[in-house]
């Protein structure tokens, strides 16, 4: 078999926190292959946002190690962009600036200002938003600036894309499109990406595997559940798909039968 | 990013009618939305100087009413710009003089305020090292200042500068910590996701981040400034609003006092606004 393009060897993590050590997560093994799409679900408070952060590099690890591309990771790169779930652009810049900073901070050995400012336009463009360049991020909705930051971390061309609960505060109808235009920019570049979600139709739509975490203290990897479904996915031909149904039963199972969370009546 | 360059639509002739109207509908509201602003406050300041004129006017008061302070002071309202040479001089030069004061002692204020605010919210070190002695300094009134800054200058007019810079300092410095210190964890989050250096985060996030926070520092400071140089000025001396006024309570002009005094205010009011637009055009719409 050929190696991982991403491998998470026994990562565990403990926080030292005022009332003593708290185990967030123990023993999480997982390979990802080059361009595959993982969701990480779970209850919340599992641990989802600190597994990805500690692939992102915000979070050192305490245990374990992590391997993308051969290279173990230690620290914060461009190679592994974030999307966070509330944004975080920068508001004293516009739409274009808060793309052209991660350009010029990330390609500028590679790209002249021609080409970056052409690449910065680019990424806004694939992912819709190139008729608002020079809105400020208060200017647009939730929805948009989810666009941004997606534009944002696709221009840093990642190794990884990470997206910690990128659509969790949209509508419904506005996560719907969002969801397409991930999977299209997916299918053309081939991005790897790891998306948390709490959403489990989100989570079978996009994903080729669905990482199950159980809940925590000391939370690890519970199941993983392989979507067979060809791509291109389109949502409304899917509804009645028996390996769709099958994979949303598999993960409902886990979620509400063997994980339900504690606090849930 | 090509602005689309379409034909007038045909109908322009047709819409002109209503068109106008519209146009009017909307300087009515404007005109009626200036008059909700002005109508009040022009309304409490009659009644404000009528009951002043009714209360003075009788004999033997003792302050001058609205109307004989107009009479008094006319020769200085209509001449602002006179100069006899030495003190004599009109009151806008005298605050013209002040304002210099101000703006010296101010961006030395402000220059100072920033630099040691980025030190102590940066460096929790320099915060705990720092902190204790900045709270028992800035307690002391800007005229305390007054006697030591004229011992070390030896001379009144760099001392006035101090007491205005010290004065106006301490909001500048805590408000640019504060903002240091609330600079949001993802936006630090991105910062070392591109590998910012220091360098640039100091100038991509940290500065602009925390550019509404200094600016809230600015304003009090700027209030501050103008309370310590009138205050400053009628104990040292020299061309200034400070001087004009206790040379009239020493010649026993009140009109001119009260004169003074107005235009005192009217000054302070104008630096605040000066410094809110000028955070506005700095920090965008959102920064006030
Ligand atoms: N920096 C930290 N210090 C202490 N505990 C933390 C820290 N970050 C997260 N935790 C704890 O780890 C657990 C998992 O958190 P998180 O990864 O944010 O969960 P999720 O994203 O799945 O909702 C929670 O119990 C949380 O309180
Ligand atoms: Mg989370």
């Amino acid at each position: 078999m050929n190696r991982p393009y991403l491998q998470i060897d026994n990562v565990g993590m403990v926080f030292d926190t005022a009332k003593g050590s708290f185990t967030a997560l123990v023993d999480v093994n997982l390979k990802v292959a080059r361009g595959e799409v993982i969701s990480i679900i779970g209850h919340s408070g599992c641990g989802k946002s600190t597994l990805l952060n500690i692939v992102a590099g915000l979070t050192r690890n305490t245990s374990g190690v992590l391997l993308l591309d051969g290279k173990e990771i230690d620290s914060p790169g461009p190679d592994r962009a974030v999307v966070f779930q509330n944004h975080s652009l920068l508001p004293w810049l516009s739409v274009y600036g808060n793309v052209k900073l991660a350009v010029d901070k990330v390609l500028s050995a590679r790209m002249d200002r021609r080409q970056r400012h052409d690449w910065t336009v680019h990424n806004l463009e694939l992912v819709g938003m190139g008729h608002a360049l020079d809105k400020r991020p208060h200017e647009i909705s939730g929805g948009m600036k989810q666009r941004v930051g997606i534009a944002r971390a696709l221009a840093m061309e990642p190794k990884v894309l990470l997206m910690d609960e990128p659509f969790g505060a949209l509508d419904a109808l506005t996560r719907a499109t969002l969801q397409d235009t991930l999977m299209d920019i997916q299918a053309k570049l081939g991005n790897t990406v790891i998306i948390i979600t709490h959403d489990v139709d989100e989570a079978v739509l996009l994903s080729d595997r669905i990482v199950m975490m159980t809940n925590g203290p000391s939370a690890r990897i519970g199941e993983i559940c392989e979507v067979a479904l060809p791509r291109p996915r389109r949502r409304l031909e899917l509804t009645e798909n028996p390996e769709y149904l099958r994979a949303r039963g598999a993960v409902m199972r886990f979620l509400y039968e063997r994980q339900r969370h504690p606090k849930a009546a | 990013m090509s602005v689309e360059a379409e034909p007038m639509p045909q109908t322009t002739g047709m819409l002109k009618l209503p068109a106008t109207a519209v146009l009017l509908a909307g300087l009515k509201r404007r005109a009626l939305d200036v008059a909700r602003v002005i109508v009040p406050p022009l309304i409490s300041l009659a009644v404000l100087l009528a009951i002043w004129e009714l209360a003075f006017s009788g004999k033997g008061a003792s302050l001058p009413p609205p109307s004989k302070v107009v009479a008094d002071t006319w020769e200085l309202i209509a001449h602002p710009f006179f100069d006899r040479g030495g003190l004599d001089k009109g009151l806008a030069l005298h605050i013209f003089e002040s304002l210099k004061r101000v703006a010296v002692g101010f961006s030395i204020a402000s220059l100072a305020g920033v630099l040691l605010g980025v030190l102590i919210g940066s460096s929790s070190l320099a915060y705990r090292g720092l902190d204790p002695i900045f709270q028992v300094l800035r307690t002391v009134p800007p005229l305390a200042w007054l006697p030591i800054a004229l011992a070390a200058f030896r001379e009144s007019q760099p001392a006035a500068i101090f007491v205005i810079a010290v004065t106006a300092v301490w909001p500048v410095m805590l408000n640019t910590a504060v903002g240091i210190r609330n600079i949001p964890q993802d936006y630090r989050n991105v910062a070392r996701v591109l590998r910012l250096n220091p360098l640039e985060f100091f100038f991509k996030i940290t500065l602009p981040a925390t550019v509404p926070y200094i600016f809230t520092g600015l304003k009090i400071g700027i209030g501050l400034s103008w309370l310590a140089i009138v205050a400053a000025e009628m104990l040292v001396g020299g061309v200034g609003i400070g001087f004009f006024l206790w040379d009239s309570w020493n010649s026993s002009l009140i009109s001119e006092i009260i004169l003074a005094l107005i235009y005192i205010g009217l000054v302070g009011l104008l630096l605040d606004r000066v410094i809110t637009w000028a955070g506005r055009l700095i920090g965008g719409p959102g920064t006030f």
